[in-house]
């Protein structure tokens, strides 16, 4: 499914003293297929807009009252599309949407609450389902067999304990696949590694691309980490001040090292070591990535 | 140098499970700043439990600054060794934040005027002044983690212990609570135990402490263990990303140092793509 957003501003609180505008003016295009990076710094309006994307924040077009208020003036209607749903419509079907977009916040392990790992990922297809046909046993347990497998886990060893007795990265595993449970088409990760060590971390990485592979067409992850941008995006945008800053490949985004200091962000380890070299005289053509740097600098010496 | 907090032989268990420290023996001395690493369950947390008494050991010993650490002397023990956990939010406890810093100070029974006096000195020294009459829940992470370090400080503790108190923030807030320790350590000489995940933290350490379950597997300086990466990656540990490309480029064929320094690892290669040409 394809993401199209256009002209979406946000304010918290409008009309308040605690008044902020999180999102202004912002337009961006997600493509299906692609592994889509969001950054930005805690504030930039990223968490705001992704979760425009599944209607967890609706534009005010969609909603009951929207009649009531008047559009202000000057500025053109916003557009949300997501596939076919069009999320400045207040008669889509927003439950329909939700099973196809789905969101693992930061954290995810946290909203574990069922007695057993099976029931906590069947949850949100218990949930979503229509209330006069709910799913059988049957089809649950292999939905939730499913999920499970999907990220890494045995059905047989995991699905009767209870989710409070597995280990930190097994926690976020099944939390995962409690939002995986529904087959969502687009899959947005706040933060996916936060708080893993440094084998948590590759894990999910690894974990990511499988699901990008055969799971979920797009998968969108919002992070602080350049590098996990740069190994793993195929697209990225970056978010300041409610603004979209740039739209660009992590090989492309990550040579405006200038700009991106400006506005408080670092750059991945592999722009640093380029840089330095830069100042050295060796200009190192390379995609940011570990593996390209070190191709690079080894092609380099063949050539010399 | 006095020792800031022993361990002799320490064991302790959590009762289930089989996960269990044995025999325990470690030293920091006064001044130090300790990095302590380990894979998640290695028993880096559980450490830092047992050195303020939240866990009572099975057996061994405790010490900080030369007392043995028992029921009498808990409370005291706890005054003297603060501990700073991962997450924010389940530290801070009132909704203005110099209420928030005094809660501990007023709970060891503290004349008022020393309370306030505590307060300021909290404030001034995680850098946190402007906000003394600010809402808790409308600060940063950086800033709710520097209020939870600032409750900490009001207690006048000798010992400092970050238990991965940079993890769940962003990469601004992780060096505000960074800069702040660092400023405790070099001025204000606090003994600083650093349980991290970051190796860009724990090469600030002195010197560094690599637990694998619940033993302690490598002591030295932080630069000297992260080059030691096959031992490292059988602890489940992994190399910070800098040294990975060194370690690929000497792959390569190419003679480079396993610095972990951006300058240093760029000025070899110059010189060796400079050479071969």
């Amino acid at each position: 499914m394809r993401i199209v957003a256009e002209h979406l501003t946000h304010i918290y609180n409008e009309g308040s003293p605690f008044e902020a505008r999180a999102l202004d003016d912002v337009t961006l295009t997600i493509e299906e297929g692609e592994f889509f990076g969001i950054l930005g710094h805690t504030g930039s309006g990223k968490s705001t807009f992704v979760q425009h994307l599944n209607g967890l924040i609706r534009l005010p077009s969609s909603l009951k009252r929207a009649k009531k208020r008047k559009p202000k003036e000057g500025l053109p209607a916003p557009v949300l599309r997501v596939g076919d749903f069009d999320l400045a419509d207040k008669k889509t079907d927003f439950r329909a949407l939700r099973k196809k977009v789905g969101i693992v916040f930061q954290y995810p392990e946290q909203q574990l609450f069922a007695e057993t790992v099976k029931d906590d990922v069947a949850f949100g297809l218990k949930s979503f389902a229509d209330r006069k046909h709910p799913p059988e046993e049957g089809e649950i347990e292999t939905a939730v067999r499913e999920a499970l497998g999907a990220v890494g886990l045995r059905y047989e060893e995991v699905a009767s304990q209870s989710p409070f007795d597995l280990s930190g990265g097994q926690k976020r595993r099944v939390a995962i696949a409690g939002v995986l449970v529904t087959k969502p088409e687009v899959l947005i990760l706040d933060e996916p590694a936060a708080g893993l060590d440094p084998l948590g971390k590759n894990e999910i990485a690894d974990l990511l691309h499988r699901l990008h592979g055969d799971w979920c067409k797009t998968v969108i992850i919002v992070s602080h980490d350049m590098d996990e941008i740069a190994e793993n995006c195929t697209m990225s945008a970056v978010f300041a001040e409610g603004k979209v800053k740039y739209v660009l490949p992590p090989r492309e985004l990550f040579k405006h090292a200038e700009e991106l200091s400006a506005i408080g962000l670092d750059i991945p380890l592999v722009a640093k070591l380029c840089r330095a070299l830069s100042a050295r005289g060796v200009e190192i053509g390379c995609d940011f990535t570990a593996d390209g740097f070190v191709k690079a600098v080894l092609a380099m010496r063949g050539r010399a | 140098m006095m020792n800031a907090l022993e361990f002799e032989d320490v064991s302790f268990s959590y009762g289930e499970g089989d996960f269990r420290i044995n025999n325990l023996n470690f030293t920091v001395g006064q001044g130090e700043l300790v990095a302590i690493l380990g894979h998640n369950g290695s028993g880096k947390s559980t450490l830092a439990r047992l050195a303020n008494r939240i866990l009572q050991p099975d057996g061994g010993t405790i010490r900080v600054f030369g007392e043995t650490v028992g029921e009498d002397n808990l409370y005291d023990v706890r005054r003297k060794v603060g501990v700073v956990f991962q997450n924010p939010d389940n530290q801070n406890v009132a909704s203005i934040v110099e209420d928030d810093v005094a809660f501990g100070a007023e709970n060891i029974g503290l004349p008022r005027e020393e309370i306030g006096s505590r307060i300021g000195f909290a404030l001034k020294a995680t850098g946190m002044e402007a906000y003394r009459h600010a809402t808790v829940a409308r600060l940063s992470g950086g800033q709710k983690q520097r209020i939870a370090i600032a409750g900490v400080l009001a207690l006048k503790p000798q010992i400092m212990i970050l238990d991965e108190a940079t993890a769940m923030l962003d990469p601004r807030g992780r060096k505000e609570i960074v800069d702040v320790v660092l400023r405790l350590n070099r001025e204000e000489k606090m003994t600083v135990l650093m349980i991290t995940h970051y190796p860009e933290e724990a090469l600030l350490a002195d010197r560094a402490i690599v637990m694998n379950r619940g033993e302690i597997v490598m002591r030295g300086a932080p630069a000297e263990i992260f080059a030691r990466h096959e031992e490292l990656l059988t602890y489940n540990l992994d190399l910070p990303r800098i040294g990975k490309i060194c370690k690929a480029l000497q792959a390569g064929g190419m003679s480079v140092s396993d610095t972990l320094d951006i300058q240093t690892l760029a000025d070899e290669i110059a010189k060796e793509l400079a050479c071969g040409s």
